[in-house]
């Protein structure tokens, strides 16, 4: 926005203020230990999970993630068409939260593995990091 | 912060009697950042204090705390001479010129960072703790084991970072391995006030809204450091030169005194609007 506004009045951003922006987004994939694939993968799977409690609007969801005092939070808006269940949620179709196997130990709460693996076929790509993406905040930041 | 896997993990430091000297590495991550010419400046200055100093080069296979400190002549022993146990540390320790306070460990040119045994260090360094004020641990780059040799056996670290984007990476890194146990206080060096002004180069500001660590001092890029370290006289004997002071400055911070961390001169205009950026938290 505030790159918008410089070229707007015609002055180029100075090269610290590039740095210092380039900084920031590296640093916000350092910590969740992801690559970038991996949080759109990790949106991907997120809508999957609530789509089956509420029908959302996939085309308008938004996740970001920020950092408040080196602590990472991920905020999620995902605006919902309806409440009507497509379907009961008693036992998860996929379960895309099978237990983490490549060696990025958690030290913080552990998610239960929700199900099996039934459906996907097992893949190493599965490389999740949970603390950090504990807060999701539906709803807030528009 | 960065979670470190398992593997990765620094063990915190090793609990030492109170009454004991404090042992500090300097480290950074990134090569070529300054670590041994802070390790080589506050040794001194801390020396010119009074405090019994013990530097050790931890580097091993690029020593270098040696002919920054002058001493490359006087070396007979190295780190692993002790900690191998074939010469005693009171043999292996060389004095800085005209000061019997400050003492220089070298590193071994000829070997391999591997060869260092972390066990051993960490109970050689808790040996200098027990004779002297300040050890303060040269680190070599890198995060594999000759860093973790370094911090083996430290109380607390110093993290030195340049106003660039790859070094601000590797000290958050590095800051996440080590984790709060060690303390980790910033040196931002080699900046140039000018540069920043001009909106070319990152402000000590801009470079700890990022890391948010206690600010020790900030050390201009200066060309006399590059004429001290010609002459192996480090700059901290030169309280006339500005950056000798700054040097000195941060020395006093480390040993406890209240003195406001050191910006490089034509940056004093705006220390205000910076100190404020740095403590008045999110700016976006
Ligand atoms: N504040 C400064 N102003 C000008 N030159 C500097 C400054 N700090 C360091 N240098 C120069 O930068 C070079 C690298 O410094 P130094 O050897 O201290 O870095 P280092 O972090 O110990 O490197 P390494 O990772 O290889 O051990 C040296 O030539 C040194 O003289
Ligand atoms: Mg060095």
């Amino acid at each position: 926005m505030i790159e918008f506004l410089k070229r707007i009045f015609g002055s180029a951003p100075s090269s610290s203020s590039t740095a210092k922006e380039r900084l920031r987004l590296v640093l916000m994939t350092d910590h969740l230990a992801l690559a970038p694939e991996m949080i759109e993968r990790l949106k991907h799977d997120l809508v999957d999970v609530i789509s089956r409690y509420v029908e959302v609007d996939r085309e308008r969801i938004e996740v970001n993630f920020e950092e408040h005092d080196r602590a990472l939070a991920m905020l999620a808006n995902i605006p919902i068409l309806s409440v009507n269940r497509p379907e009961p949620p008693a036992v998860p179709p996929s379960a895309p939260l099978a237990s983490a196997s490549d060696g990025v130990p958690a030290a913080g709460a552990r998610v239960p593995p929700a199900g099996g693996d039934s459906g996907s076929p097992p893949r190493r790509r599965r490389r999740r990091k949970k603390p950090q993406l504990a807060s999701a905040a539906p709803g807030s930041g528009a | 912060m960065h979670q470190p896997t398992h593997d990765e993990a620094i063990a915190p430091p090793s609990a030492v009697p109170v009454a004991s000297g404090r042992a500090i590495v300097v480290t950074s991550g990134k090569g070529g950042v300054g670590k041994t010419t802070t390790s080589a400046n506050l040794g001194t200055a801390l020396a010119l204090r009074g405090a019994r100093v013990a530097l050790i080069d931890a580097d091993v296979g690029l020593r270098n705390l040696d002919i920054v400190m002058g001493l490359e002549n006087r070396v007979k022993y190295h780190l692993l001479d002790v900690l191998e146990e074939r010469v005693a540390l009171e043999d292996a320790v060389v004095a800085a010129k005209g000061m019997e306070n400050l003492v220089l460990l070298a590193a071994a040119q000829a070997r391999e960072k591997d060869e260092v045994d972390t066990e051993k260090m960490r109970r050689l360094v808790a040996a200098l703790r027990e004779r002297y004020d300040y050890v303060l641990i040269d680190s070599p780059a890198g995060i594999e084991l000759g860093f973790k040799n370094a911090v083996a056996g430290a109380s607390e670290a110093i993290v030195v970072c340049t106003p660039e984007v790859s070094a601000v990476r590797d000290v958050d890194r590095v800051v996440g391995l080590l984790g709060n146990a060690f303390k980790p206080r910033l040196i931002v060096n080699r900046l140039r006030p000018q540069l920043v002004k001009k909106g070319k180069m990152l402000s000590v500001a801009d470079v700890n809204d990022i890391l948010r660590l206690p600010l020790l001092g900030v050390i201009a890029d200066d060309p006399e450091i590059i004429v001290t370290t010609n002459r192996g006289e480090p700059l901290a004997l030169r309280n006339d030169l500005a950056t000798g002071a700054a040097y000195r400055a941060i020395a006093a911070r480390i040993a406890g005194e209240d003195v406001p961390a050191p910006m490089p001169p034509e940056e004093k205009e705006t220390l205000f609007g910076r100190i404020g950026a740095m403590f008045g938290g999110k700016r976006s």
